[in-house]
């Protein structure tokens, strides 16, 4: 058998994390459960592996399978890896019938992968989701944190471009909000 | 102009910032509150405004509140449900990225008439960035001393926590948020009992949609009355509607309750008419679960009367010849738009939130779907549409929670509806998305007007 | 206490008793069937749907019937409460649906399932399911998976009743098996490859209501209806030592606990009897077990179950017609009243 990898949250996201177990009350700890998923996924590679779930049971002192179940039953958590940048489309009703397919069958053929693929270099995922309320400002895909709305291919287009120049998906942050205005 | 009371200040730049916020009023309400109201007399201005759950069910805030139990020496939480999921529904993000105080005002309020020491804001993951901007806002409010020990030297402590979901639609439903907030799979609990006496950690809790939760501040600033003075019927006060779809102006709009759906759609002030001049096929009210209605009945009830933005209105006639107002998410279809590929979309949607716990949504939606996905790919039979019928009626009002019924019922509408249109997609065999085209096709241009 | 009628038949019952602890009160025909309860476990039951009942009278207090069929072993009992289960067309028609919507990806491998014959999905199957399905997809499939060297999971056959994973919640330590993934593709696993071992983890094969969980040491070496069962007992340091064992001739085939009426083990066994006492001189033998329900080596089990099916069909054809049909089954018999 092969030594079992262990893996740690760094000082920053354990400080973190501490904040966040102190929101509940006392022995209500696994409350910090998917928050701290969260992080875990932030901090290792974008996905949840089983040393990254173990290592948030081991933070809470909770069974790992109560991690793994309620890891696998959320669906922004990745149980397998994914590229740098997870282009997540919104595919629900109205996103639909302002083009969401068309913006799906685009990105497949600009990127060479189909729908649930990683491109071979790492650097793109591409998904299909369910609506996350910007049916207002349809069609849409959320990268990182972020939205990018009211899609044309044209847009799509440019954002891969930007978001490939740039290496990583854009996180929001306190000291880089989004432009929401 | 209809009466705007939650978002009368959105246009205003840096509204989201607290002392934007405050110069034009915010915070008046908990002052108010705070120096010279009791708890009570907040509960009771509440049940006065009329006030219903703007989540979906629309059931009395008040009644909610007063079911609160309140046993000695246990804590009582308020949960804030910003899980907002329901396809065609987005208002809450908008109010919350644009006027995050005026929910943290409303959660403050709400927390010191029910007797809550710490509250959460439960928001879904994927508003990963409205949530920081709930935070910010929240930091901002505790430097201001309108959170934590002795609010503006009332007495009153409370501590506000934004929770963040992890993509799970079912976590709108009262009892899997509150399992999710205890860091649990997103289970819908098995009722009785109900949240308001073993909520979230077994104590007593109300969880409240962001608008209801929101409405609460113009209600204790205006009074109960002056809420319930807007509106029509049981109807009472505004209401945030998520309009999108094939409309000019898609958005969110602040009406009063009791605005005709025909003005709704075409008057420029709303949605603006049908986008490229087309006609109007069918609505969905009031997100995806509300029965889907074609233009006749959307724009007049059955009976002929014109059709209103109210809980009744929407409701007459029953799931007949009526539907719902729901979350208020107004999804608009056009001529073109293909009623069977759009009941796909949901059909997807619900099997992939099914939770799993009870049987008849865990085996049915998927079904639901798979005929859906024949039909789709020119492999349907006619009595395919009869079976996904009979599947409908057999999650319909079977399982633990509303999903069920969620699933169920935009399946039945659409076939009620819209049953020649089935019909048609199956004997044509292929995917039509111009569907006035098919009609000239197959020689049906008595339908085409 | 609180008075409710079932079908008819009225009983007195302590508060906070479920309707479905009421039913089996009463006993006969008017229980429903449970596949996720069981008494002895917390928090069981309210997912299988197939004990939905009608409440056609919500207590006499406030006396509206409930709008929707509730899961009668989650809803308690009122005083004057009125329950209808096998007089509702309705409900046999709901129940009807759930059976449909439960062997929609059962595998049709009963005649190599070791559970076969003593399995409850193959008994409601049987009195209110269809010959036919409808379902004309692929079913969903899994791998068999060994959890431990005694227990094997085939999740195929899983029709999700979480009662494994409240047994290892409430009787073992360290669970190490729970439901993942969501919806359709949920399934209970230990997620990464682990064997289950504590000394009470057999018990999971027994709450097991179908062949999802299975005994490794008794794997194909019998069908259940050529095998005598005899209670018995031991001096046991960690259970009670009171069991079943299943003859096959002169050979113990298996060990399993003790199972009353409705299948549910009354005594948790650990695995040291389970598995590794198996023969007859490691017991005392109190005699044959009386066996009535829920075994195809009862007397006369198919039968019975054939005369409610036919009933039950007539009910269904009677649909939508009123709820209080009369059955003419012997549970309405007036003269049972009593008993």
């Amino acid at each position: 058998m092969s030594e079992k990898t262990i893996l740690k949250f760094s000082d920053e996201t354990a400080a973190i994390a501490t904040k966040i177990v102190a929101r509940y009350p006392e022995g209500r700890h696994k409350s910090a459960l998917i928050p701290l998923l969260h992080l875990a996924q932030a901090e290792f590679d974008g996905w949840l592996s089983v040393p990254a779930m173990d290592c948030v049971a081991e933070f809470l002192s909770i069974q790992p399978i109560e991690a793994y179940e309620v890891a696998s039953f959320y669906s922004m958590f990745n149980l397998k890896p994914v590229g740098k940048c997870t282009l997540e489309v919104c595919r629900t009703s109205s996103c639909w019938l302002s083009g969401a397919e068309d913006i799906v069958r685009h990105l497949e053929k600009k990127l060479g992968i189909k729908e649930g693929q990683t491109t071979a270099d790492g650097m793109f995922t591409l998904k299909t989701v369910e609506c996350l309320g910007s049916c207002g400002t349809a069609p849409m895909l959320q990268c990182g944190g972020d939205y990018y709305e009211n899609l044309t291919l044209e847009k799509t287009d440019k954002l891969v471009d930007s978001l490939r120049a740039e290496g990583k998906a854009r996180v929001y942050t306190n000291d880089n909000p989004v432009n929401i205005d | 102009m209809g009466k705007k009371i939650l978002l009368a200040n959105d246009h205003i730049e840096g509204i989201r910032f607290l002392d934007t916020y405050r110069k034009h009023g915010g915070y008046a309400s908990l002052e108010k509150a705070l120096k010279s109201m009791t708890p009570e007399q907040i509960v009771e201005e509440v049940k006065t405004s009329g006030l219903r759950g703007r989540g979906g069910a629309g059931f009395p805030t008040g009644m909610k509140w007063s079911f609160l139990a309140k046993p000695e020496g246990v804590p009582r939480y308020v949960v804030c449900n910003a899980d907002e999921s329901e396809p065609g529904t987005f208002k809450d993000r908008y109010l919350m990225e644009r006027i995050p105080h005026l929910l943290i005002e409303g959660m403050i309020l709400s927390s010191y008439a029910l007797g809550a020491k710490t509250s959460y804001i439960y928001i879904r993951g994927e508003y990963f960035y409205v949530a920081r901007i709930l935070e910010q806002a929240i930091d901002e409010a505790y430097a201001a001393g309108l959170l934590g020990k002795n609010i503006l030297n009332s007495g009153f402590d409370l501590d506000l926590y934004v929770q963040i979901g992890a993509g799970a639609y079912i976590c709108g439903e009262e009892t899997a948020l509150l399992e999710s907030l205890e860091g649990k799979r997103g289970n819908p609990r098995i009722k009785p009992p109900f949240p308001a006496i073993a909520g979230l950690y077994g104590c007593p809790t109300v969880v409240n949609n962001v608008e209801t939760i929101a409405a609460v501040v113009p209600i204790v600033n205006e009074g109960g009355a002056a809420y319930a003075a807007i509106g029509v019927g049981n109807s009472k006060g505004t209401k945030l509607i998520s309009a999108s779809g094939h409309i000019n102006k898609p958005g969110v709009y602040e009406i009063e309750l009791g605005v005709p759906v025909e003005e709704f759609i075409y008057s420029d002030e709303y949605c603006g008419g049908i986008r490229n001049g087309k006609k109007l096929k069918a609505v969905v009210a009031g997100g995806s679960s509300v029965p889907i209605l074609p233009t006749e009945l959307i724009l007049n009830t059955a009976a002929g009367e014109p059709r209103l933005m109210s809980y009744e209105s929407l409701g007459d006639g029953g799931f007949a010849t009526g539907t719902m107002l729901g979350s208020g998410g107004f999804i608009v279809m056009d001529e073109d738009t293909s009623i069977v590929k759009n009941l796909y979309t949901f059909a997807r949607f619900y099997h992939h939130e099914s939770c799993g716990q009870c049987s008849p949504c865990r085996e049915g939606t998927g079904w639901m779907e798979k005929i859906l996905h024949k039909i789709l790919h020119g492999h349907g039979t006619l009595a395919d549409v009869d079976l996904l019928w009979d599947i409908q009626s057999k999650i319909e009002g079977k399982t633990i929670c509303p999903l069920g019924e969620a699933a169920a019922w935009p399946v039945a509408a659409a076939i009620r509806h819209f049953r020649k249109e089935f019909e048609d997609f199956i004997r044509n065999g292929e995917h039509v998305n111009d569907v006035k085209h098919y009609y000239r096709l197959n020689n049906l241009t008595a339908l085409i007007n | 206490m609180a008075k409710v009628t079932i079908d008819g038949i009225e009983i007195e019952v302590p508060d906070g008793t479920t309707i479905l602890q009421a039913a089996r009160m009463i006993g006969g025909d008017i229980v429903p069937p449970a596949m996720c309860y069981y008494s002895k476990l917390k928090t069981s039951g309210g997912y299988c749907r197939t004990c939905l009942v009608k409440v056609s009278k919500g207590s006499e207090k406030d006396p509206r019937p409930m709008p929707k069929p509730v899961a009668s072993c989650r809803t308690t009992v009122m005083d004057g409460m009125e329950v209808l289960n096998i007089t509702s067309p309705e409900v046999l028609e709901a129940r009807a649906g759930v059976v449909e919507m439960l062997l929609l990806n059962h595998p049709l491998d009963c005649p190599v399932c070791d559970q076969a014959g003593e399995c409850h999905l193959q008994d409601l199957a049987y009195e209110h399911g269809k010959a036919e399905t409808r379902y004309e997809f692929p079913r969903r499939e899994f791998e068999k998976i060994d959890i431990g060297d005694k227990v094997q999971l085939h999740m195929t056959r899983c029709i999700m009743c979480f009662r494994c994973v409240k047994v290892a919640d409430q009787i073992t330590d360290g669970r190490v098996h729970g439901v993942i993934n969501r919806g359709d593709a949920a399934e209970i696993s230990t997620y990464i490859e682990k064997a289950i071992d504590n000394d009470f983890s057999g018990n999971v094969i027994d709450v097991c209501p179908v062949g999802a969980l299975t005994d490794k040491t008794f794997r194909f070496k019998s069908r259940v209806w050529y095998t005598k069962p005899v209670d018995a007992h031991r001096d046991c340091p960690t259970c009670s030592g009171n069991v079943r064992l299943w003859y096959k001739g002169e050979d113990v085939a298996r060990v399993t606990a003790r199972k009353d009426t409705y299948g549910e083990a009354e005594e948790w066994i650990c695995n040291s009897c389970r598995f590794d006492h198996k023969k007859t001189s490691d017991w005392v033998i109190e005699g044959p077990t009386k066996v009535d329900r829920h075994s195809v080596i009862s007397a006369n089990h198919y039968e019975n179950l054939r005369m409610l099916k036919a009933s039950i069909d007539r009910q269904r054809e009677s649909l939508p017609h009123g709820d209080k049909v009369n059955l003419g089954t012997g549970a309405l018999d007036p003269n049972n009243e009593e008993k």
